[in-house]
């Protein structure tokens, strides 16, 4: 261990002992606690406590993935219980105060479960239905610690991982990853430790590890909870990968827009290079790294790996033709490596607790664990990590709690907008990359969809097509004007008038996507009506003749359906007309500006 | 005119110049000035290709692309209405739809008095609140029709 890892743990054992001293209040502030209305409670726990005149420590963390049960607000007294207050509103801001945190007696009405202690009338929260199945790795941290503080990750294990890395040969490293088992979780499910290994074999000075949270799916939010929960395991799986690898830089890419991600990760940056952890010199041990955030505008193609790059460097986040592949060519010409955030996540606990423990998870060729997203007709709304091999059926009737009024659920949609529907009937498949490949069907990012039986599969085929519609760069011409006929198509189902060969012309818009597209975006974009149409193609047919078994109402999507048409008539400048002007040259707007 | 007569333009350039980025670039630059100034006016155009390196149509080129750009001052208030496929199963069109009709609006836009501004968002990133709106940036989860009216009203001020 080094002596700049052991003054850290030193100062971070003093710091939860204090934290642990007096009595704690967690609120979950993140995007979901926002919409929960978190801020509001937030408030009336802040002005309660300072009514009474408490000494109470109030931190603001992260979601625990209870999203259903939020705000969630968590109360640990010295001594005394811990429990997680469900759906805690400003008025139950009083009785949590002056009861739990004043007097130390839990309040049971609202009590959701306990934490570590048993509380009589109140189930541990690990017996939750939500919590029983699930094994915490990469979200360990999540509503548990203030997201980026340095001392209280370092309490719970962080930096370990890091200060341990550290400590071996690069090549080490980057072997205790492959034997992991550990494999992207954007969608491809690519070994990591060999795609490093390309990253790693490039004697480039500079080399860039780019943690992708663009995070576009609609449907999937655990890359943005991994980041306003936990950004400190992000940077240092980050700091971990670039050792690994030989790199100098790296980038966290995120959606401008999603505040509490962007403001959390950009403090625990600073507290890292404040505490010597990123920087030159890390810990110590002469390696220097350094990493910031990048952000982009609303892209749902910038979180293609290629497309990424060119946001990166600033421009329209459209694909770049491969080969040149990133390990050769990346962003700004240089070596580049992107994971997924999940995926780098996981890296700081597989270093500290060896490539064993973390193979033993999940199954054969699926390690570890996947961080699901539950939304839509179920109970149990939120987020789940639980080890691969699970069933679908489990995920969402066991850790969901199914629809919420007890209907049937007739379908998950998968794999985000450019996945597909998963019939109820699948749902006994195992959690399992290749298991569903072969199925054909898609974990993706973990977005699950659930659908109960009052749900029209074409409808909601209309939704994910318009959405990859909306969402096509335009680069490539099959993409951009296939995804508009095929949304053509679909709305004449939709509003029952289709015309004969519909079904035929969609296949054969589908198939030019497929061939003749750069990226995923329009090699998969058929995919929505492809699986809807194998799993529910007698719905689909009916609905074309007008014989529909759901009503299906109006459908307002979005006005800027193209790329670049919010520009309404023509732009100031040139640019339309296809004069080349260069802002070194006089300009009228700069007429006079005196630069 | 001279540039310090030009408040608007000092403003863009202030936001160049103390953009939160390490890495400064076209897309980072923009961002920044919509950041501060609300949208981009023209003079963002050119103080960005300047500071940037770039030319005029290649800042276009991105302004145009991103949809989250905007090139007239915004609204007073902004509505947002989540069409994303979890908000849709869970009733997203029925608010869009009643919002549309307070605002008379067919689509998104703005209202001729410039005081409401309505969009429509792919996704706010709340599904497991669906349905979700959102209020001058202020989230709101698992909204009802009525809520959702009440607040739209709110915002147009007075009577629904």
């Amino acid at each position: 261990m080094s002596d700049a890892f052991t003054r850290l743990e030193e100062r971070a054992t003093v710091r939860w002992a204090d934290l642990n001293a007096k009595p704690w209040i967690r609120v979950g502030t993140g995007l979901m606690g926002e919409a929960a209305g978190a801020l509001e409670t937030l408030d009336a726990i802040r002005r309660e406590v300072s009514k009474l005149g408490l000494d109470a420590t109030i931190t603001e963390v992260g979601t625990t993935g209870l999203c259903y049960a939020e705000p969630l607000v968590d109360v640990q007294t010295p001594g005394g219980p811990r429990i997680l207050y469900a759906n805690a509103a400003p008025q139950h801001a009083p009785a949590i105060v002056e009861c739990h945190v004043k007097d130390g007696r839990p309040v049971e009405e609202l009590a959701l479960g306990s934490v570590d202690v048993d509380v009589p009338g109140v189930p541990r929260r690990e017996e939750l239905p939500m919590m029983r199945l699930q094994r915490r790795v990469a979200l360990r941290n999540a509503g548990e610690i203030e997201p980026g503080d340095i001392d209280q990750y370092v309490a719970r294990g962080g930096f370990a991982g890091l200060d341990k890395a550290l400590a071996m040969e690069p090549g080490a490293v980057l072997e205790e990853v492959k034997q992991s088992g550990l494999r992207g979780r954007g969608g491809a499910a690519f070994p990591t430790g060999v795609k490093w290994g390309f990253l790693a074999g490039n004697s480039s000075p500079v080399k860039y590890i780019l943690c992708n949270c663009e995070e576009g799916d609609p449907g999937a939010f655990n890359d943005k909870t991994v980041l306003e929960s936990d950004p400190l395991t992000l940077i240092e799986g980050c700091v971990i990968a670039g050792y690994a690898t030989g790199a100098s830089n790296g980038v966290v890419f995120i959606r401008h827009g999603h505040d509490a991600p962007i403001d959390r990760t950009r403090k625990a940056i600073d507290a890292c290079y404040a505490d010597g952890l990123l920087g030159v010199d890390i810990l110590g041990s002469g390696f220097s790294f350094d990493v910031e955030v990048s952000l982009v505008g609303e892209s749902y193609v910038a979180g293609e790996e290629t497309a990424l790059m060119e946001a990166v460097e600033g421009k329209r986040s459209m694909p770049r033709f491969r080969p040149p592949f990133p390990a050769a060519y990346g962003v700004w010409g240089k070596p580049s490596n992107i994971n997924n955030i999940k995926t780098i996540a996981y890296v700081p606990e597989i270093i500290r607790n060896g490539a064993e423990w973390f193979a033993a998870i999940g199954t054969e060729r699926s390690k570890g664990t996947a961080i699901a997203c539950l939304s839509g007709h179920v109970r149990y709304s939120g987020l789940v990590e639980v080890p691969f091999g699970l069933t679908m059926r489990q995920v969402v009737e066991e850790l969901g709690g199914g629809d919420p009024d007890g209907k049937p659920i007739k379908f998950l949609q998968t794999g985000g907008p450019l996945g597909g529907l998963l019939a109820s009937e699948q749902l006994d498949m195992a959690l399992d990359f290749d298991e569903m490949a072969k199925a054909g069907a898609m974990f993706g990012s973990g977005g699950l969809i659930v659908c109960n039986d009052e749900t029209s599969a074409v409808d909601l085929t209309r939704v994910l097509v318009a959405f990859d519609q909306m969402e096509s760069c335009g680069k490539c011409f099959p993409c951009r004007l296939g995804m508009s006929h095929l949304l053509e198509i679909l709305e004449r189902a939709c509003a029952g008038a289709s015309r004969p060969g519909d079904l035929e012309l969609m296949e054969r818009v589908g198939g030019n996507m497929r061939s003749g597209s750069l990226c995923g975006h329009g090699q998969l974009g058929y995919n929505p009506v492809s699986s809807a149409l194998s799993a529910f193609g007698a719905e689909f047919e009916a609905q074309m003749r007008g014989e529909g078994p759901l009503p299906i109402g109006p459908f307002v999507g979005p006005k800027h359906a193209l790329r670049g048409a919010q520009l309404e008539g023509e732009t100031p400048t040139a640019a339309v007309k296809g004069d080349f002007v260069y802002a070194a040259e006089p300009v009228p707007a700069a007429a006079g500006g005196g630069a | 005119m001279t540039t310090a007569a030009d408040p608007l333009r000092e403003q863009v350039r202030s936001a160049i110049r103390d953009q939160p980025f390490r890495t400064r670039t076209v897309l980072s630059s923009l961002l920044s000035v919509q950041d501060s100034v609300g949208y981009l006016p023209e003079a963002a155009i050119d103080e960005v290709a300047l500071a940037t390196d770039a030319t005029i149509n290649e800042v276009w080129g991105v302004a145009s692309f991103y949809p989250n750009f905007r090139f007239k001052p915004p609204a007073d208030h902004t509505v947002e209405v989540c069409w994303g496929p979890t908000c849709h199963v869970l009733g997203a069109q029925r608010l869009l739809q009643d919002a549309l009709a307070q605002l008379g609006l067919e689509n998104e836009g703005e209202t001729p008095d410039g005081r409401v501004g309505l969009k429509l968002n792919t996704c706010l990133g709340v599904c497991a609140h669906g349905p979700a709106m959102a209020f001058d940036h202020a989230l709101v989860g698992r909204i009802t029709p009525e809520t959702a009216r009440a607040r739209v009203a709110a915002m147009r001020g007075g009577a629904a």
